[in-house]
């Protein structure tokens, strides 16, 4: 088991002298100095009381917040609703958040009307494309001139040139393992998907678990996550360059199927049902001993609530997974981040940027909200539960695709896998299937003539 | 009843009607029947926190002029409820030409999304509407002869599935009969087969959407009869039972005649509410199992990006069979209404 | 009840067990809720084993005892639910009566005249009926938007009753059907207006169908879910939007338990209302039988 913890470690430094390409400089430091902070736990919490402070300070001044409405529209996670207290402290009284988990059906709605309701909308990389392709949403490049230029340059989120919206977290899926459990079966943290295969064999054979594999798997949108990260893992692209014209009908589409189907062997048999809710959940009651989870779920799953402390203190997170010999992880990186609505005034424009920005300084970093994300910002101490994310970064996995189409295309991954995991048609069938139901979807919205 | 009286008797709820559900249909209508502007693509450079990629856009000034143009969106037609996503005229067509026998059109047909989702709301429906009927009549009937002091809480815990909201109702439902829930537990131990899970299995999983679907609506005949046996005339019954006839006899030539308009009522509102079948798809997770096209337009909905036109498609197409479906028991007020004259 | 009294004995063991198997199929799913929402979730939803969630094995460990009332402290004073229950009791009270009040109108007037467009007006309400109501809702929203009536209570107050209008319409219509015309018919030979007959005799024999309706309404209104997400700003919220955000897309901790205790806790006044209910519809009996 201690192999194991090494090769993890000797991997995250290994892909640190490959991060200087992709990571930014201040993500970067924050590795390096990962180990310091783990001795220098006890500082941390004279930070926090140095962080409380300037907070207070803030609220109480209003900070660099120009008067103007405020209006933030998003999802409910705690990260968010930290950021959003933060910017409707800073803005004042009237200023409102709708947070919720139906953000996306009301954020093009509410912001299309003249003037727009809400004037800034949170999303990650998946779903601004929606806000880009409505024309919802303005360049904040003036803005960021006038008010914003202490934000530093990795947060900002160009298209095309133009910066669309400022991120604030990333987030990422990667292994999870039980130490104890791939201690009893002698084996090494895995790399690759083909590594879990080898180990979920052991250890069902020595039958210490039946079902040693977990994933969200559900059918609909995590089932397309998972197809997208093993698609992206075996080097296969979603479309013809520069066009809306599909192509996963190839060997690579079916590789990622293959190992999924594979993966799912050594599943429970309820795993079409499992989104990461019920996966964790299968994780507490100590049934899984490897799965491939979202960073931001790891916290829940290594505190001691909900589980027995042989799963909670052996739960450890290792890097992104490998599958076949492309070198792409089998992974896909994520931020969340903000935006401003196109149909408001210039003040309530500039209201809205330098409350969220104050939303997102590094000032919101403290003892609680520290472990809420992995945080973009300066000043974020990274925990042993942000390893898998930082590993995923460091390892030049590939962001999630912000392309105008790639949502259709999910959404017919999301309606057509399950046909073929569950032994009802071909993967050539299954893939066929994807690109018809695509092609219909992209004719009508425009994309395909 | 005069015209004029009928008119202000019926204005308030018309109006709501009119605005809140008419105009929305028209919309509806109009927007199946065009699909999407040309979205110029461009290929552009995406930059963020890991680094740069290469990606593509939608071109918003090229796209803004062909959206002046054509304010509405492009004239589609037909062509939406042909594609392949919703009727698939040509797919359908392939299929039966090439197909080797009935089974494989079949298995072709129940290859499209909407014939998938077709076949499971249809089941689901003749399924649980008569099925819903029977039990809701049978509760009330018993219902009706316990005592009164008890009948409050009978009543209660009659309503409880239909109270509890179905959100977490089901949540709880779907929890229970997971291969380590206590009804899942059960159902292993009844058909001593350890490895026996709901979840995983299509036809277990239809058997319990159906299931829930009649507990979950059975409490909704059950008080619509309930209310309609308040009124059974007692004088009726006890002249019945003078006569000699017995209490299935009762039953069979008083009460039933006398429920008969609220059957039509729970017939129609049960058809159309199970066709509509959605929730339960959703809580249970069950969609690699079992579609319905209301679920279908949630996903259209519900997407990273919305296809409003398909979801319009879909809707119509579904007031249409819905309007089909009950054409039979409208046929039947018509006649009611005839006779009335 | 002589007719009860008089039923052979096999009949009333058979229609009482009959009774009693729905009852504890139709009252376990609540029951078991009802326990469990004493516990910690992961005795609750126990992944482990079933038989957790009777003996409360991880809330020992967790909280000492093995029972806690954790949840309903998060949901009721943390969480604030009951600004969520407000406006539930709000949306549900107008709801109830404006629908009631439109739909007793129409449905009398449905049910009283012979002529042809009275039957294309029922016809239309039930096709406006089955339309997705995902398919309205999200048609709503860029109007609603656009002239500043979107989050507003009121707002979705109107939606609720219009997209139960045409259900209201169909059952009141039955009912009124199952009132005999010459009531209210000899009231105007009398010299009453249609309105007058209305108001004195239709109304006072009305009650168990109108009850029935307004349970109904009553239902929809309280636990209606793509309406009220979708149409009510954050703080106006009502119960279920609110229970679906404890749930949330990604699940905090503890907070699942939340809504279940907020369940189980907004089940007692129903149970209270249901027994009220249930006497109106039966003192509508004697009105009933009056008819004949």
């Amino acid at each position: 088991m201690q192999n194991g913890r090494d090769s993890v470690v000797a991997e995250i430094h290994a892909a640190k002298i490959v991060a200087t390409r992709v990571l930014h400089r201040n993500l970067e430091i924050q590795l390096g100095e990962y180990k310091h902070m783990t001795l220098m736990k006890k500082l941390t919490l004279g930070t926090v009381i140095a962080a409380l402070g300037t907070t207070a300070a803030m609220a109480d001044g209003h900070g660099g917040c120009t008067e103007g409405r405020l209006n933030i529209v998003g999802n409910e996670f705690p990260a968010i609703q930290t950021v959003a207290a933060a910017a409707v402290a800073c803005a004042g009284d009237d200023a409102e958040a709708n947070l919720t988990a139906d953000h996306q059906k009301i954020n093009v709605a509410g912001m299309t009307g003249n003037p727009a309701e809400y004037t800034t909308a949170i999303v990650a990389n998946s779903s601004i494309v929606a806000l880009i392709n409505e024309d919802v949403i303005q360049p904040l490049d003036d803005l960021v001139a006038a008010h914003g230029q202490d934000i530093p340059k990795q947060q900002l989120i160009t298209v095309d040139g133009k910066i669309m919206a400022v991120a604030f977290m990333a987030n990422a899926q990667h292994l999870v393992y039980r130490a104890d459990v791939l201690e009893q079966i002698g084996a090494d943290v895995p790399t690759s998907y083909e590594d879990v295969l080898a180990a979920a064999e052991k250890i069902r054979a020595e039958g210490i678990m039946e079902h040693p594999v977990g994933g969200a798997y559900a059918a609909g949108w995590n089932l397309a996550q998972e197809f997208t990260n093993m698609y992206i893992g075996t080097g296969g692209q979603f479309f013809e360059p520069g066009s809306a014209q599909v192509s996963i009908n190839n060997a690579q589409g079916v590789e990622a199927l293959e190992m999924m189907k594979a993966l799912s062997a050594y599943m429970n048999p309820d795993y079409l049902t499992h989104d990461s809710n019920a996966t964790s959940a299968e994780w507490e009651a100590g049934n899984v001993a490897l799965m491939n989870m979202w960073g931001s779920r790891t916290g829940v799953l290594m505190d001691d609530e909900g589980s027995a402390p042989e799963v909670y203190e052996n739960t450890k997170v290792g890097g992104p997974l490998m599958v076949g010999d492309s070198g792409t992880p089998a992974t896909t990186l994520w931020w969340d981040g903000w935006t401003v609505a196109k149909n408001v005034s210039d003040e309530d424009a500039a209201a809205t940027f330098t409350a969220m920005a104050a939303g997102v300084s590094p000032d919101i970093l403290n003892d609680e909200t520290m472990s809420q994300a992995v945080w973009l910002m300066e000043g974020f101490e990274p925990a042993p539960v942000n390893e898998g994310v930082l590993a995923a970064v460091a390892a030049g996995s590939t962001p999630y695709p912000m392309v105008p189409y790639q949502g259709l295309l999910h959404t017919a991954l999301g309606d057509n896998i399950a046909d073929f995991l569950q032994g009802s048609e071909s993967a050539e069938q299954t893939l066929a299937d994807i690109e018809a139901a695509y092609t219909a979807a992209a004719k009508e919205n425009g994309f395909l003539q | 009843m005069k015209h004029k009286t009928f008119f202000w008797f019926v204005f308030p709820s018309v109006l709501l009607m009119i605005l809140f559900i008419a105009l929305p249909l028209v919309s509806v209508v109009t927007q199946s029947l065009y699909s999407k502007h040309e979205q110029v693509i461009v290929e552009v450079e995406n930059c963020g926190p890991f680094g740069c990629t290469k990606a593509t856009t939608v071109d918003q000034e090229a796209t803004a002029a062909l959206e002046e143009a054509e304010p509405l969106g492009k004239w589609a037609g037909l062509d939406i409820y042909k594609d392949r996503n919703h009727l698939a005229i040509s797919e359908v067509g392939q299929a039966w030409i090439n197909a080797d026998g009935l089974p494989d059109f079949g298995r072709t047909l129940m290859n499209l999304p909407f014939y998938k989702a077709l076949g499971f709301t249809i089941t689901y429906t003749a399924i649980v509407t008569p099925l819903t009927i029977i039990l809701g009549f049978f509760i009330a009937i018993a219902v009706n002869s316990v005592a009164r002091a008890m009948r409050g809480p009978t009543i209660f815990f009659s309503l409880l599935p239909m109270i509890v909201t179905p959100l977490v109702g089901s949540l709880i439902i779907f929890w229970m009969v997971d291969a380590r829930g206590i009804l899942g537990t059960g159902l292993q131990w009844l058909a001593s087969d350890p490895s026996l899970s709901v979840k995983a299995s299509t036809p277990l999983m239809w058997a319990m959407l159906m299931f829930y679907g009649v507990w979950h609506s059975a409490p909704f005949a059950f008080i619509v009869y309930y209310a309609g046996l308040q009124t059974v005339n007692q004088d009726t019954l006890e002249a019945a039972m003078i006569d000699g006839a017995s209490r299935w006899e009762r039953i069979r030539y008083v009460v039933v005649p006398h429920l008969a308009p609220l059957t039509t009522f729970i017939a129609l509102i049960q058809l159309m509410d199970n066709f509509r079948v959605f929730e339960p798809i959703i809580s249970f997770s069950a969609a690699a199992h079992a579609t319905s096209l209301s679920y279908a337009i949630f996903n259209d909905l519900g997407g990273e990006t919305r296809l409003l036109s398909s979801a319009a498609a879909t809707s119509v197409l579904t007031i249409i069979f819905v309007a089909m479906l009950l054409s039979p028991v409208l046929v039947r007020t018509w006649r009611d209404f005839g006779t009335q004259k | 009840m002589s007719v009860a009294t008089r039923r052979p004995l096999n009949v009333r063991f058979l229609a009482t067990s009959f009774l009693v198997l729905w009852l504890i199929m139709a009252a376990f799913p609540f029951l078991w809720t009802l326990w469990g929402s004493f516990k910690v979730e992961g005795d609750f939803f126990s992944k482990a084993d079933w038989a957790n969630s009777l003996f409360g094995t991880l809330t020992r460990v967790e909280t000492g005892g093995a029972f806690t009332g954790d949840g309903y402290y998060g949901a009721w004073i943390q969480e604030e639910f009951w600004r969520a229950a407000l406006n539930t009791v709000i949306v549900c009270f107008f709801v109830v009566t404006i629908s009631l009040t439109c739909g007793t109108l129409a449905g009398y007037a449905l049910s009283r005249s012979t002529y042809r467009y009275a039957f294309w007006l029922l016809l239309f309400a039930l096709i406006f009926r089955a339309m997705p109501p995902i398919t309205l809702v999200s048609g709503y929203l860029l109007p609603f938007f656009e002239w500043n009536l979107w989050g507003h209570l009121s707002t979705t107050i109107i939606v609720l009753v219009a997209i139960n209008q045409p259900f209201t319409l169909w059952m009141l219509h039955s009912f009124f059907k199952n009132i005999p015309k010459d009531l209210d018919e000899s009231a105007m030979v009398d010299g009453c207006t249609r309105f007058q007959a209305f108001r004195h005799v239709i109304i006072p024999v009305m009650w168990p169908g109108v009850i029935t309706t307004g349970l109904f309404s009553f239902l929809l209104a309280f636990n209606d879910f793509a309406t009220t997400t979708m149409l009510l700003s954050k703080e106006n919220h009502t119960m279920i939007p609110k229970i679906f955000s404890f749930l949330g897309t990604t699940q905090t901790k503890g907070n699942v338990m939340f809504a279940v205790a907020a369940v189980v806790s907004v089940t007692a006044p129903l149970f209270v209302m249901i027994l009220f209910f249930q006497r109106q519809i039966v003192s509508g009996l004697t009105a009933g039988a009056v008819k004949g």
